[in-house]
Parts: structure tokens; sequence; C-alpha cells
């Protein structure tokens, strides 16, 4: 099963090398994984996603727990959350297929944040699936390039990963 | 007043009350070094090399139970230290190991004697500093220390660029430290606690199963009144040795591999487990799907990712082993009831079948030396009250099933890495920490040249470790293996061209011995015990073919053990 979990670290230089080698040197996977300070600046907040049996995953969480720059993680799939991924994809355009370019984006809230004759580039946020529909949306579509953020998550209600 | 890095570094080894320091200088620790030279409280051991350096701030550690503490330079001075950092990794073993590192404004040029020092250990240490500010040094240290020696123990290492030992700062070393990222589980859950009393007192067939976490923790004593208020049998893993009196009658022998046949199978036949500071290790469970077939799972370690990695158990509990016992002492005294004693005499009668077997029995009426005959006849001239260090092979597995030891901290040997060339070093470490007790390296000719340089360092220091070379000619261990499951193709596995060991001794102003027959054998190590002032090598020719038994096969269960 897939689980995305959230991570409070002491912001310190090779922080994010102790979580990659981890995976790595245990053989877990990871589907994506992004880091950034909080409004803290002493914390950073990692979120990684995984997928793995439900012993894999709960070894997952006490290993990265074991490491001694983990201050908090919440497996955020163990209850109600809100995901969230950004995609950026550039698709070339021309003739007909720039105003069914542009349909879809509105179909999927995105917004096109740049254009050339040929080209448009697509703002997309959302699930990962959703980016998964809109590019199999965008069909005979050339695509150009797609960058993905990865995913965030945070709980819904009053549950806060806080220190 | 400002002091520079270098002093820092050695009032914060003073004021951590650090008494030696195992290290090997070079030039991004000079100031350091320098430092060293104008004091005498922190005495420092020159070793022949650094990875004997890492192992005898091991063997340091494991005999007292204090850090073991290692200086080395920048790029193979680091290095050079990976495999005693990893060795330490592997059992929980508490070391602080400063590496020196070219000066910040260098790293990441590819500067002489650079290596990514944190980069290379990052996966073998509990964890890893840089210090790129002098102000942080004393602090860094102290961390160092505290997060080595708690929860489970582990190997911690401190690079230190040249330039931080040169800057200045004011110091005070910090009497405390607290980390919000760091905080070990000390007391277990009160209520898992009751439910796995429940358990035991319910039990038919139960079994106490403890490792090397008994042994970190000091909770020897507390474990021995717990299994004698129980009356249950109980086996120790190779690293949990010695934490239950192994001449004590509840005491049925080592487990797994090259346990004894009541260990392995009272632990596939028994209904109750309770596992205390060992990790369910592939030597030990053996095949996995066939592991302890029967059993409800109790499991007590202080770290949590132990718990359900290898085995799913029915009861875990997280916290010191110590603490946990006592708490499960106190229950069961509290409650007033026993466990179950007829369930429990049949269950002994059993067992007092399975070692009616005499599993560990060998012939040794010939007139070669029978290398199980040499650890008992150590045993015996020592008493059982040796400090007995090892390396890793055949030998290894003897002293382990041979020598019974009876006290904590006693057996020390590289149980998870497997590291040959361990044991003369942790001899030199234990040795220093002991000057009057007998410290025997038991040893194979293989193991013993991984590191026979640091006979020089035993000279040096007049350390009077005692040698036992248990000298087969072959990489016993591998030739067994081969024996087994290579239909007798002994691929690399014969040591040829070895060294007269008597004379090699006698250069490093040592004692050699010969020993070929096995009426000399205790005479020898009689002689050597008395010998105070020097190391003494006994160079024992022992039998070419001999294996160690009993033997699960990689991927057999414990219950399908070969016996001879
Ligand atoms: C550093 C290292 N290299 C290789 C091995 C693999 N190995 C395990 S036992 C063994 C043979 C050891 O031979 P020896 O020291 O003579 O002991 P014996 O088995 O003959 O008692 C080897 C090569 C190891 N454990 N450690």
């Amino acid at each position: 099963m897939r689980h995305i979990i959230s991570i409070l670290m002491e912001n310190e230089a090779g922080a994010l090398s102790r979580v990659a080698g981890l995976f790595s040197a245990r053989g877990y996977n990871i589907e994506s994984l992004t880091v950034a300070p909080t409004d803290d600046s002493s914390l950073s907040r990692m979120t990684l996603v995984t997928s793995g049996t439900n012993e894999i995953v709960e070894q997952i969480t006490k290993q990265l727990n074991k490491l001694v720059d983990v201050v908090k993680l919440v497996d955020m799939s163990e209850s109600v959350h809100i995901e969230r991924e950004m995609m950026l994809i550039k698709v070339r355009a021309v003739a007909d297929q720039r105003e069914e370019v542009k349909h879809l984006a509105d179909i999927f809230r995105g917004r096109i944040i740049d254009v050339t004759e040929h080209l448009y580039t697509i703002e997309l946020t959302g699930t990962g699936d959703k980016l998964d529909a809109f590019i199999q949306a965008v069909g005979s579509v050339p695509i150009l390039e797609v960058v993905r953020s990865g995913s965030i998550g945070i709980a819904r209600g009053e549950k806060a990963l806080q220190v | 007043m400002e002091l520079t890095g270098a002093e820092i570094f050695v009032h914060c080894l003073k004021d951590e009350g650090v008494e030696y320091l195992f290290g090997y200088p070079g030039g991004a620790v000079l100031h350091i070094y320098d430092e060293l030279y104008k004091q005498e409280a922190v005495k420092h051991i020159l070793v022949r090399h650094e990875q004997a350096a890492t192992h005898a701030a091991d063997g340091y550690a494991r005999a007292t139970g204090k850090p073991g503490v290692v200086l080395v330079t920048s790029g193979p001075g680091a290095t050079n230290a990976v495999t005693g950092i990893a060795t330490a990794y592997m059992d929980s073993i508490p070391l602080v190991v400063f590496t020196g590192q070219v000066p910040t404004s260098l790293i990441g040029n590819d500067a002489f004697q650079e290596v990514d020092a944190i980069g290379i250990t990052r996966p073998c240490v509990k964890h890893n500093f840089l210090v790129k500010d002098v102000t942080k040094l004393a602090e860094t240290i102290k961390k160092a220390f505290y997060i080595a020696m708690t929860g489970r123990p582990g190997p911690v290492v401190v690079d230190i660029p040249k330039d931080i030992t040169a800057h200045r700062t004011t110091y005070s070393y910090p009497k405390k430290v607290s980390m919000r990222s760091y905080e070990p589980v000390v007391k277990g859950h009160a209520g898992q606690i009751k439910k796995a009393v429940a358990m035991m007192l319910h039990a038919k067939r139960p079994m106490m199963y403890t490792g090397g976490g008994v042994v970190l923790d000091n909770a020897s004593k507390t474990l021995i009144d717990l299994v004698h208020t129980l009356g249950f049998p109980i086996t120790n893993t190779l690293m949990g040795l010695g934490a239950y009196p192994a001449t004590d009658k509840q005491f049925v022998g080592m487990l797994g591999m090259h346990g004894t046949y009541e260990a392995n199978l009272a632990m596939h036949n028994c209904d109750v487990l309770i596992a205390v500071g060992a990790r369910f290790d592939d030597r030990v469970t053996g095949n996995i799907e066939k592991f302890c077939p029967t059993a409800k799972i109790v499991h007590v370690d202080v770290d949590p990712a132990s718990i359900s990695k290898n085995v799913k158990v029915d009861v875990p509990i997280v916290g010191a082993v110590g603490n946990v016992l006592k708490e499960m002492l106190k229950q069961i005294k509290e409650s007033g009831a026993k466990p179950d004693a007829a369930a429990l005499k049949e269950w002994w009668k059993q067992i007092t079948e399975w070692r009616a077997m005499d599993c560990l029995k060998y012939d040794h009426t010939g007139t070669v030396i029978k290398p199980q005959y040499v650890v008992e006849s150590l045993y015996k001239v020592t008493k059982g009250d040796a400090y007995v260090t090892s390396d890793v092979g055949q030998h290894q597995m003897w002293a382990a099933q041979f020598y019974k030891f009876d006290k904590p901290r006693r057996w020390i040997n590289s149980g998870g890495l497997g590291t040959m060339g361990f044991g003369l070093p942790a001899a030199m470490g234990v040795q220093l920490a002991f000057p009057n007790a007998t410290v025997a390296c038991v040893t194979g000719e293989g193991s013993i040249q991984m590191n026979i340089q640091e006979l020089s360092t035993l000279r040096q220091y007049g350390l009077p470790v005692k040698i036992v070379n248990l000298n087969n000619r072959y990489l016993g261990m591998v030739r067994q293996w081969q024996e087994f499951f290579y239909q007798g193709r002994y691929a690399m596995s014969y040591m040829e061209s070895l060294p007269d060991f008597v004379k090699l001794a006698e250069s490093y102003g040592a004692v050699g011995m010969y020993i070929d027959k096995p009426q000399d054998v205790e005479g020898a190590l009689k002689e050597a015990m008395k010998i105070r002032d020097r190391a003494v090598f006994l160079d024992f020719i022992t039998d070419q073919q001999e294996n160690v038994y009993p033997m699960i096969p990689a991927g057999a269960g414990q219950n399908e053990m070969i016996l001879v």
C-alpha cells in the first residue's frame, strides 16, 4: 500500500542524506520526497511517499524515528488528510490543439503560465492521481516536459504535526 | 580565557573522564597531538593500524561498559577506522571516534588526505557530526558521548577540520545535554509488561532467549533473579554469553547456527518465548518460516526498530531491559502467582532428554590436539575467570561453546559483523582496562594475521595478553562450509606460507610457544598464565579436519541440526 509520511527534522546539514541513505541501505522504495524549511527555521519538513506491506512501512517509520535528527513524524495515510502535488507541463500545441489544451486545463483547474506560438506551459495542482489523469487526457498532444514536485500533505481538522 | 580547538578537545576528554584514547597521528590532527603531549590525564595508546584503534577501544568498552574513544587522522586514517566502527555498530558498542578532517576552506576540493568521513561512516554509525565552528566543539563532543552511551548504544563519529583545532573560543563543558530529537525510552509500558507476565505464568513450555542487550544494560543480576524465580530454561545468544551463568543448571547453552541441541530444540518446541535484548538475527533463527512455530512471543528491547523486524511478535515491550525485567519481577512477586509447576516439570524432563544427547562431545583420545580441548583446558587453567576475546571462524564458535562464561563482559567477540582481526586489538583494550586480569585471545592462524602488527603495541605497553592460536592451517570455517556444501572443493581456504609464530612473537619481544601434543596443552597454558610482563603467543597445532557441531545449515529450521 502507498503511504505518505511527514517528517519534522532538525534543519542540519546532511539530514536529508541520512533519510535517503536509510532508504537505499535498507532497500525501501521512495516514490517521491520533498523537503523545505518550515516557519521555524530550525526545522525542516520532509514529505516522503513510499509503498510496502504494513510490516515494511512499520519498519520504515521506526527506522526514521531512530535517526537522531528526526524530531517527529506521522504516517498521514493513517488518518484523514489532504494531499497535493504540483506539476508543470509543457506541451506542443498548434492549430486546433491550442483550444483543446486550454479547455482541458480549465477542466482540471490548471493555469497556463507560459505561451509561445507552438507551446503551452501549464501549472496544475492536485493529488497525484489528478495529475496522472491530466497527462492521460492530453492524449495525442505531444508532451515536451513534465516536472512534478512530489506530494505534500497535511492532516484535516485539529491535528497538526508540530514540536 | 580563550582556548584553541585542540585545547578544548583535550579538556572535553578530561571532563568526560576519558582514561584511554586509542589513536594514530597524522597531519589533520597534529594540533590535537601537540596538546595531548602536554598533559598526562588522558593516556594515548599508539596502535599500529587505525582498525586496531577502533577494536581496542571497542574491547575496552565491552569489558568496562564505558565508552571507547578513538582519534585518527583524515583520509586513510578515517577509512582504516571504518571496519572497527562498523563492527561496533553491529554489536551496539558505545564508541566515540574522532576523525581529523582537512581545513574547512578545502572541504570538497579533493584536498590531500580528504575523504567524506561523514558520508562514508553514515550507514555504520549511530550518528555523526562535522564540526564547522569551534564554538560548537565542546557541545558536539558532549552530545557524541551522550548519544553513544544512551538508548541502544553505538558508535558516534565526530569529524573535526584542522582549522577548527586552531580557532579559539571560551571553554565550558556542558553538564547535561537534552535533544528534542533524541529521547531514548527507559521504562517499559506497564500494561504490556502485565500482559507479558500473564503469558509467562500460563506457559507450559516457556523459553527465555536473551542477548547482548542484557550485557549492555548491565541487567545480568536482575535476569538471574527473574529466571530463578520462574524456573524457566534459558539460552543466550553469542552476544549474550555470560549474562546468565553458563554453569547454572537452568542454562541450556548458546542457541543458533552452532548452538546446542537442547537450546535449539527448546526454542523450536516452546509455547511462550521471552526474548530480551536480542534481535532475532538470521544466525539465531535459521529459516524464519520454521522459527518457533508454536510460540507466542514476548520481545523486550530498547530499540523499537528491533521489534517485529525479522519475526512478528505478540507482546512488544520497548524499554531498557533492566527496568523491564525488574518490573516483571516485581509484578510476579506482588501477584503471588506461580508458574505452572506440573507443566514445567514435564518440559524440563523433555529438555533433560535432549541434553543427554551431549551434542558438544568430541573424541580427544588421538595424538592430535583437538581445538575444543584447548578451549576446555583454557577454561580449567583460568578457573573460568578470564576475559576471552576472539576472532571469527571455528575457533570463535569453540570458544563460545566450551568456555563457560559465568559473568557478563567476559566474552568479547564480533558477533554481528564477524570481523576477522578483532581479537588481538580488542584484547589490548581489555588488558589496559584490567591490567591484573587474565586476558586471552582465542584466534586462528587466518584471523590473527589480519592485525598481527599489534604485537608491537602489546610490547610497547607491556600488555601480557595470552594469544591462543588454534592453528589448523585452514581458514577452518570456510573449509567446513566447502566440505559440507561444495563437495570438498577447498577453494582458497588453505593457509600456506605461515610464519613461524614462535619466532615472530619473539621478534616482538613476546614469549612464543609451539604445542603439538595433547599432553602438553595444559602445561603450556599454565606456564603462559605465569608470565605477567609480556605477551605470550601459544601456537597450538590442532586437528586440521575438525568441524564445529552442531550446525544448522543456512535455510534450515532450528530443529534441523547436523549433529556429527
Ligand atoms: C575480515 C573478514 N574477511 C573474511 C571473513 C570470512 N571468514 C569467516 S571465518 C573465516 C576463516 C577464519 O579462519 P581462521 O582465522 O584461521 O579460523 P578457523 O576458522 O580456522 O578457526 C573467513 C575467511 C571474515 N569473517 N572477516
